[in-house]
């Protein structure tokens, strides 16, 4: 069991410090680096526990797609330019609203851990059973795919209609770009492709019209 | 006491399975460049050493004497940390990877899974390199690549799915031992196809080696480094290509297992049988780098998106389908 709790305590203690990080580092593509330490070493916790499908899905999910996204964004951005406007520029006008959203938060977050106490209750009142012989795979899918495949099915087709939103609100149709056309390339043949002219002396030719 | 023991035993274990690991991984280098020299009818290397065997020691001697650069404007941590990202990826994930029955560091329940997710991990080398150089040509090719690692993964992880239909289990041994009567690639084939041409994009061989496209970008994300940090980057990538091979046998052409389990055939070991498979794939990707010309940027991501995920999304409900009608589906 030592070995155990010591791994324990240093992925959580690992989860605790770059969340702090996170929040308190200057640079933003550092606290992205950051926030993907903090994934991977919640992954583990994860797996430390004995739910190894749900933390592989995590790293897969969160580090392998949604962390690359966000550092895609971040390199992008002028963070030079950003500095200057919120580290060091004027007042931040932000102080309000962000107190009321992070009193929300607590007050959230208490009534979670508060909820936690009856805990006991809560557990009786699902009739889940869980059966340890198969593994943690196989018993997610078999809840899943049976007593919650309407709240499934909801969550995919929400993830599905934040796409096409996000989509519609970012594409608009330009006009004058040159694009090119598969059919077109692959359709050409040599007889539309290749000819034959006689070049007169000293006039030229004029092709490509 | 017991703890020390197992440790030991285990980091015994470890450094048998890395040290085969990196000397394979110089042994394919010199490989390819052999396949690729004679492809184009030059002898390619053949003068250190038997046929020119010992060229990649001797390569990677001359890295470890050059100097090691670290651009002035970069991002130090950064910058020195993503070749060790990328090296220590491509080897983490051989843990799982069994050779032959018994031969396996660590058999986990979700091992298909968990080289799924090391693969998808290994963009952030790549990403990382090219941010920290801070310079125009490695970020341009590091963005590049990120966007051409992820959108390949998405296909490679639905073709997965396919596989793991058929066999109902996340673990190699078990998809290994599934294909006792029938390698996947003759009811899979065309996700075999697919498969092998996403794994050329997702360690960005020729002809998806556009983050390192030479006429446009230098190098792309290695342009600054130099030294044994860029031969850390070399070696991590033909790991990667290593463990596409290995993930390929696996999956499609039945692991350790022989193609036909009578007299010639089954005395052979096991891993022989893996690594001739792997070696077999190997041989393809070099024979394609000699042969397929670049593709450009966007037909690369429209064969991506527009032609690979569709076409595997739909052969999941075929064989889904397929499995349901004649009632294959694996019980577990």
């Amino acid at each position: 069991m030592l070995a155990h709790a010591i791994f324990f305590y240093f992925f959580s203690i690992l989860a605790i410090f770059s969340a702090l990080m996170v929040i308190t580092s200057r640079s933003t593509v550092n606290s992205v680096f950051f926030l993907i330490l903090d994934f991977i070493s919640v992954g583990c916790l994860f797996i430390m526990v004995g739910a190894e499908f749900l933390g592989m899905i995590l790293l897969i999910v969160y580090v392998g797609a949604v962390a690359v996204l966000f550092l895609f964004v971040v390199m992008m951005l002028n963070v030079a330019q950003q500095k200057q406007s919120w580290f060091v520029g004027q007042k931040s006008t932000h102080i309000p609203s962000g107190l009321i959203v992070s009193v929300l938060i607590l007050l959230e977050l208490l009534v979670v851990v508060g909820g936690w106490k009856y805990k006991e209750n809560i557990m009786s009142s699902s009739n889940l059973v869980i059966d340890t012989s198969i593994t943690n795979t196989h018993s997610i899918g078999s809840v899943m795919y049976t007593d919650y495949i309407l709240y499934f099915q909801l969550s995919g087709v929400i993830l599905l209609l934040s796409m096409v939103g996000a989509i519609i609100l970012t594409y608009r149709k330009r006009e004058n770009v040159k694009t090119q056309s598969y059919l077109k390339q692959i359709s050409r043949d040599k007889a539309s492709a290749v000819m034959l002219k006689d070049v007169e002396f000293n006039k030229g030719v004029k092709i490509d019209d | 006491m017991e703890y020390l023991n197992t440790l030991i035993n285990e980091i015994y274990k470890i450094i048998f399975l890395v040290i085969p690991i990196l000397v394979s991984v110089a042994m394919i280098v010199w490989l390819d460049r052999r396949v690729w020299g004679l492809v184009q009818k030059r002898r390619g290397p053949n003068v250190v050493g038997p046929f020119g065997l010992f060229q990649t020691l001797a390569d990677a001697l001359k890295y470890i004497f050059k100097e090691i650069i670290i651009p002035a404007s970069a991002n130090k941590t950064i910058f020195i940390l993503a070749p060790i990202i990328t090296m220590t990826l491509a080897l983490v994930a051989w843990a799982v990877i069994p050779l032959s029955e018994t031969l396996v560091l660590s058999d986990i329940n979700v091992g298909i899974l968990y080289l799924f997710a090391i693969s998808s991990l290994g963009v952030y080398g790549i990403i990382m390199g090219g941010w920290a150089s801070n310079s125009k040509y490695p970020f341009l090719g590091a963005i590049r690549s990120a966007a051409q690692m992820v959108s390949y993964e998405v296909s490679i992880g639905i073709i997965i799915i396919n596989v793991l239909l058929c066999v109902g289990s996340l673990n190699l041994k078990d998809i290994v031992l599934a294909q006792k009567n029938l390698w996947y690639v003759i009811p899979l084939f065309p996700m075999f196809v697919v498969f092998f041409i996403s794994a050329l994009a997702e360690t960005n061989r020729p002809p998806f080696d556009l983050p390192e496209a030479e006429a446009e970008l230098v190098a792309g994300y290695q342009t600054e480094y130099s030294g044994m940090m860029y031969a850390m980057f070399w070696l991590g990538e033909y790991a990667n290509i290593l463990l596409m091979c290995a993930m390929g046998s696996i999956l499609f052409l039945g692991g350790w297992l022989p193609p036909l389990d009578i007299y010639p055939f089954n005395i052979v070991p096991a891993p022989f049988w893996m690594i001739f498979k792997i070696l077999f794939l190997f041989f393809l990707f070099a024979i394609i780098k000699a042969i397929v010309p670049r593709y450009r940027y966007d037909q690369l991501m429209r064969l991506g998106w527009k032609v690979f995920l569709p076409f595997s999304l739909i052969y999941v409900v075929l064989t889904a389908s397929f499995l349901l009608y004649f009632d294959k589906l694996p019980k577990g």
